[in-house]
């Protein structure tokens, strides 16, 4: 059975129920009670979208707000437009190349800690609490950790590495180019695989345990049995943890500003958008670049949706 | 149950309401007395009817905000008047940001802006014209400062303190090899690979000829605006807007500093602001420094390793006709907004924070370096830092960036800028090319030359 549908069946119960029994106005108060926050979310989250997205085909400037004029489209495909910018392209390949290394990579990680978690051991609960860590300090903090660390006269993985005897001499972690995306994937790697193995540690301890037991008196080799009992049954929490992921690693800003500051090689879709609308206070432009953002998140949470629906409606 | 859901949203939104702070304001307490003096901000209740409250935006680096706040205290007792403290986050370009959204939405928050120097291009047109209440009082500071924050005529921000860019030496290291100071970069590239070849013979493997700031950021603007006015090689654009910077000298500058990387300085170096070369510089790992004067306190602290080793120096010349000493203008001012309330006492506040009795304060003080160019040969000042009488020759050969005539585009030009030297640095791009194509990119910025 789906997790998500398991999930759903207190839901439709409930629906039925208040069919038959509850009176009518009681249908109407869940709107009263969802009402302020609807309305905070409007104000907070819908109007900022849609002024964003109405800037982005003006050409304000943010020193000059009130002398915005209509320009249309020419912020996306004028002369100067984003599609012909080849440092917005620059920068998405750097966000896409990123979100395919670090949520593959997370994936993985994720869930061979998830299943050792999984296994009852002394200590687990401090374990399970340690994990958390790195997801728990703020971005902003540990990018700083790390770049000090990283610093290749006088941070401590050079010195480790070449104390170790891996390598001969010290890298430049954050300044040699072959290194650049390495290090910026490695430090991501590290704090958010516990936000992954968190979650699928989530699914795994709902699963049934029979099908272990039957796969043990039937003696299934334990590799198969991760590869045909376990993957299957968790793969809806699997998808639902790799497209929070890869949304999340979409839209990267503090991680790579803090490391790499706004070098054209690493620069993400965001730091440009940013840099546009308050370095250079382009706000015409910039919005323009944050609306095409957004438009590529909506875009990948579509068509993995879509995807994903398809496939579970086959079984 | 339908009573505990609306007691806990009520509750909720009560509580909401109720913890709305404004965590960037330093309120002095008007009820009690002023409590540390240390702190500064007089707290006294008694201020006089007809005072005046003027909310000052100090900044804070290391002894900034609490210097800012004993010149408040100082002028609040001469004048009977308030001060509001507030204080914003320490990255230049982060303050920028903040002040940015402050003046385009008119706000009367703030009326004395701290201001960098880069800024009053950007901002100028927010700020009143100081000449009107100076009384002259810019003629005692230095000329390129004033010229740097006059903009269309208006004296938009009086300077506060100075900073450029200076050379750090090991003393030790020159005298054990024998070498003297260098006065050209070919002469520093030279001497450098000599002590940082001689002395990784003798076992010292981690050390390095130069470090500099070679990050992609304002910082690299700085450094390479020096390479390449020693070469004689102009200021990247010139006062009347003309692009200037694809010529010989200015190719040879980069060129020279490109052959830096990975035989003098650290590949690292490309990722270098100015903590990075400095913690390598005091470590003991490097016998030439380019940074901003407020590292030779640090390096004279009690626990350096290389306390009284040692040396500054004007920085080095370039190599052609044109050749002179450069370093890049940095600081910081005071600046009165055009949408404040008070607009006659906060000019009367940036006055009195910039001017000699203050500055000579702060100079003795806290190690500011004063932009009122009598002070340089004050005897207190000279006697509580020893290095400005070395730095004013500096001072007087400092170069500004271009940002009075690219105005609200410099950041713009300067990411350019620094996108192309950082280029050349680490082999990308060769000179000649980066600097053609910054060339035609600055005119696309400036429509051909017209800012």
């Amino acid at each position: 059975m789906s997790f998500l549908r398991v999930l759903a069946i207190p839901g439709q119960a409930l629906e039925r129920l208040a069919g038959r029994v509850l009176p009518a106005s009681w249908r109407r108060s869940p709107w009263l009670f969802l009402a302020p926050m609807l309305i905070v979310l409007a104000v907070v989250a819908a109007w900022p979208l849609i002024r964003t997205i109405w800037l982005g085909f003006t050409d304000a400037n943010l020193l000059q707000m009130d002398k915005a004029k209509w320009v249309g489209l020419d912020n996306y495909t004028g002369k100067g437009g984003l599609l012909h910018q080849k440092e917005w392209w620059l920068s998405v390949k750097n966000t896409l190349w990123f979100t395919l290394l670090t949520v593959s990579i997370e994936t993985v990680l994720g869930m061979i800690v998830a299943l050792v978690l999984h296994r009852t051991f002394p200590g687990r609960g401090i374990v399970r609490a340690a994990v958390l860590i790195p997801w728990a300090i703020p971005t902003v903090v540990s990018a700083k950790m790390w770049s000090w660390m990283l610093n290749d006269q006088f941070g401590v993985i050079n010195h480790i590495l070449l104390g170790l005897g891996i390598i001969d001499a010290p890298k430049a972690w954050t300044a040699d180019p072959a290194l650049l995306m390495p290090s910026l994937v490695m430090v991501d790697v590290w704090k958010t695989t516990p936000f992954m193995s968190l979650l699928i540690l989530a699914a795994l301890q709902m699963l049934p345990k029979e099908c272990y037991e039957a796969a043990q008196l039937d003696g299934v080799h334990p590799v198969k049995v991760f590869f045909r009992v376990t993957l299957p049954l968790i793969r809806p929490a699997l998808m639902v943890a790799i497209i929070f992921r890869a949304l999340d690693a979409i839209r990267i800003f503090d991680l790579i500003q803090v490391l790499n500051g706004t070098r054209p090689q690493t620069m993400s879709m965001s730091i440009f958008a940013r840099q546009q609308l308050i370095d250079f206070q382009e706000v015409g432009y910039g919005s323009a670049a944050s609306t095409l953002l957004f438009f590529i998140v909506a875009l990948l949470t579509v068509v993995y949706v879509v995807a994903g629906r398809v496939k579970l409606g086959e079984r | 149950m339908k009573a505990c859901v609306a007691a806990v949203l009520w509750s909720t939104v009560l509580f909401a309401a109720g913890c709305k702070k404004d965590k960037t304001e330093v309120k002095p307490d008007p009820g009690k007395g002023s409590g540390s003096a240390a702190a500064g901000s007089a707290g006294g209740g008694n201020a006089p009817a007809g005072a005046v409250e003027v909310a000052l935006a100090c900044g804070s680096v290391s002894t900034e905000l609490e210097n800012c706040k004993i010149g408040a205290a100082a002028w609040e007792k001469k004048t009977g008047n308030k001060v509001k403290v507030i204080t914003g986050p320490t990255a230049s370009d982060a303050q920028l940001g903040l002040a940015q959204q402050q003046l385009a939405a008119g706000s009367t928050d703030i009326d004395v802006f701290n201001v960098d120097i880069v800024w009053p291009g950007i901002l100028g047109t927010f700020f009143i014209d100081l000449k009107e209440h100076s009384k002259g009082a810019e003629k005692e500071h230095f000329e390129a400062i004033i010229a740097n924050n006059t903009i269309d005529g208006k004296l938009v921000a009086m300077p506060w303190f100075t900073d450029a860019g200076i050379l750090y030496y090991r003393k030790d290291l020159l005298e054990k090899y024998k070498e003297k100071v260098p006065t050209t970069w070919q002469e520093l590239t030279d001497t450098a690979k000599k002590i940082q070849d001689g002395e990784r013979k003798a076992g010292n493997k981690d050390i390095w000829g130069y470090v500099f700031q070679g990050k992609a950021y304002e910082g690299l603007t700085c450094n390479a605006l020096e390479w390449i006015a020693s070469f004689g090689g102009g200021t990247i654009i010139d006062p009347d807007g003309k692009i200037t910077i694809d010529n010989p000298d200015a190719t040879a500058a980069l060129e020279l500093a490109a052959s830096w990387i990975g035989t003098i300085a650290p590949q690292g170096v490309l990722n270098y602001e100015e903590e990075e070369a400095r913690g390598i510089f005091q470590g003991g790992n490097a016998v030439f420094m380019r940074n901003w004067p407020y590292a030779y306190k640090s390096a004279q602290d009690e626990k350096s390793p290389i306390k009284d080793k040692v040396g500054v120096a004007v920085l080095p010349k370039g190599a052609g006709a044109n050749a002179r000493s450069a370093s890049a203008l940095g600081g910081w001012n005071l600046a009165v907004s055009k949408f404040s309330k008070h607009p006659k006492e906060a000019a009367d506040l940036v006055l009195y924070l910039t001017g000699p009795e203050e500055q000579k304060r702060r100079a003795t003080a806290g190690g500011f370096q004063p932009t009122i160019v009598s002070l340089y040969q004050d005897k207190d000042v000279l006697a509580a830092n020893p290095l400005f009488a070395s730095l004013a020759e500096s001072f007087k050969s400092a170069v500004p960036r271009p940002t009075t005539i690219t105005k609200g585009k410099y950041n713009q030009a300067s990411t350019a800028f620094w996108s192309a030297v950082h280029a050349v640095l680490s082999k990308e791009a060769k000179a000649k090319d980066s600097l053609a194509d910054l060339k035609t990119k600055l005119e696309g910025l400036s429509r051909g030359g017209k800012w």
